[in-house]
């Protein structure tokens, strides 16, 4: 009989082995916040999703809007800045290569009042939710910059001279053989990016954008149920992340083509 | 095939691998043998066209290898170049290895393009493995799609740098089976080997390069036989000291 709780090296389990040691972690998970609570002493309390369900499914709506507006800006921003950091123009290099370490070296919530309270004021972006899909896009630009720039490097340079061997021009090249690769190296990486993107967005409650924290924290000043909002924010973030990290995963196993399986 | 070389020089820096090679003769199956680091495979990706020497130049059939990009190109697509470890693209069947140039490079449609892949494909044993990417086949059919490939277009030339080093004993003669098959059928090729056999029988001329120079040149039975130059004495006793 085997362990039902174990797998052999680069085995994948069964639905039922798999569901078991889940149910086994996820009670795990759940019994410890409980004992913490009843620790603490608090009842946990959800009458108010019910009576705010409306404010609470705009907010969702509206992090969701943010995150997917500045997946795409953000990309429109790091696939030139991934080129731009290996170009033979000095500036232009600097520029990419600065401007993904500021990104990357401080802290968003920094940017976000930077961004907003003195960039946004002196060039008059004054609608925060524009203000907040912008910064979030910068920010995040520079990760997608840093990501993409990774699959460029990995590329393998026999490929591109195969390419060349077989007749391609380099407009065939970059079509038949480094976008392909590199779309199937990046999209992963890139899903999990919009996953992070999600949560990130919650810091621009600090801009007043009533997305889901914000909304959450008005919620929870006007019940004084601190808690009870929270772990529910939580898991609604939650409900959001884990299909995109399951997507992502997903990618990851179809699109190796560099292992047989 | 004529083919003319010219005062062929290559240095990377200031390390010159080619230093002036001439040649002229017909070449239907030349080896280019010779110790690690002579110049093989950098003379190879010159008459590949995937190389621009720093001075001299190249003709096959009366024509330059030319230098500009686009020609560069259709004179690519008019060789078929088989590399060391079979240069397949990672994210393409092996079917679509072989048809993709056919239909990109070639302009066949894509009916006529697949149905020539596919009969390289049963013609070199690989039946059945089409729909496999190169890291689920073996090292033997890698290089045999990668022959494949470079055949399927009908090139005046195969060049092939050194297509079996990477391979294990048995992997080796596969491929090798495979090119003498081809030379049967009047495929011209030019290959940088290691494989003195190959060379000694399979091939009609060969060429010793070494230390950037071409240092004898003549039908294969002959250099064998008997060595012009202590250098490739030499080089043939070293590789029997160990054989059976």
């Amino acid at each position: 009989m085997a362990n039902p709780f174990t797998v052999r090296p680069g085995e994948r389990p069964g639905p039922m082995k798999a569901a078991v040691s889940y149910l086994i972690v996820v009670a795990l998970i759940i019994g410890f916040f409980w004992v913490s609570l009843l620790q603490v002493g608090v009842a946990l309390d959800f009458s108010f999703v019910a009576q705010y369900r409306v404010r609470i499914l705009d907010g969702l709506l509206l992090t969701l809007e943010i995150a997917l507006g500045s997946l795409v800006m953000s990309l429109a921003i790091g696939l030139p800045v991934a080129v731009g950091q290996g170009s033979r123009i000095l500036p232009v290099r600097y520029l990419c290569d600065v401007y993904v370490k500021l990104m990357r070296g401080t802290p968003l919530l920094a940017q976000i009042y930077l961004f907003f309270y003195i960039v946004g004021t002196a060039w008059g972006v004054e609608n925060r939710l524009a203000a907040g899909i912008i910064i979030l896009s910068i920010f995040s630009g520079a990760y997608i910059a840093e990501i993409v720039r990774g699959s460029l490097n990995s590329l393998d340079a026999g490929q591109l001279e195969a390419a060349r061997a077989v007749g391609f021009t380099r407009r065939q090249t970059l079509r038949y053989v480094v976008a392909p690769q590199l779309v199937s190296r990046t999209l992963p990486a890139l899903t999990g990016q919009l996953a992070s993107m999600v949560k990130d967005s919650s810091l621009l409650s600090v801009i007043a954008v009533i997305e889901l924290t914000q909304t959450m924290q008005e919620i929870s000043s006007a019940t004084f149920n601190l808690f009870g909002t929270y772990l529910f924010l939580a898991g609604a973030y939650l409900v959001l992340t884990l299909p995109i990290m399951f997507v992502s995963r997903y990618f990851e196993r179809r699109l190796d083509y560099a292992h047989a399986n | 095939m004529r083919m003319q070389i010219e005062g062929l020089w290559q240095s990377f820096g200031n390390r010159q691998v080619l230093c002036g090679i001439d040649f002229e003769d017909d070449v239907t199956t030349l080896a280019i043998i010779g110790p690690s680091g002579g110049g093989k495979s950098t003379f190879l990706r010159i008459l590949g066209g995937l190389l621009a020497p720093s001075a001299g130049r190249v003709v096959l059939d009366g024509e330059v290898v030319p230098t500009d990009e686009a020609a560069l190109a259709r004179y690519r697509a008019s060789l078929g170049f088989v590399f060391q470890d079979g240069g397949l693209f990672h994210h393409l069947s092996a079917r679509e290895n072989i048809a993709l140039p056919l239909r990109a490079v070639h302009g066949m449609d894509e009916a006529r393009a697949a149905a020539r892949a596919d009969e390289l494909l049963d013609r070199f044993g690989l039946a059945g493995e089409g729909g496999k990417r190169p890291a689920q086949l073996s090292g033997g059919q890698r290089q045999r799609v990668a022959i494949a490939r470079a055949v399927a277009p009908r090139p005046k030339m195969l060049l092939l740098d050194e297509p079996t080093s990477a391979l294990d004993p048995e992997y080796t003669t596969e491929v090798l089976d495979l090119l003498a098959d081809l030379k049967r059928e009047g495929t011209r090729f030019i290959t940088v080997t290691h494989e003195m056999g190959f060379a000694r029988h399979a091939c009609d001329k060969v060429a010793f390069l070494c230390q950037g120079t071409l240092m004898e040149y003549g039908p294969a039975a002959e250099l064998f036989a008997a060595p012009k130059t202590p250098e490739l004495g030499r080089f043939l006793g070293k590789l029997l000291e160990w054989s059976v």
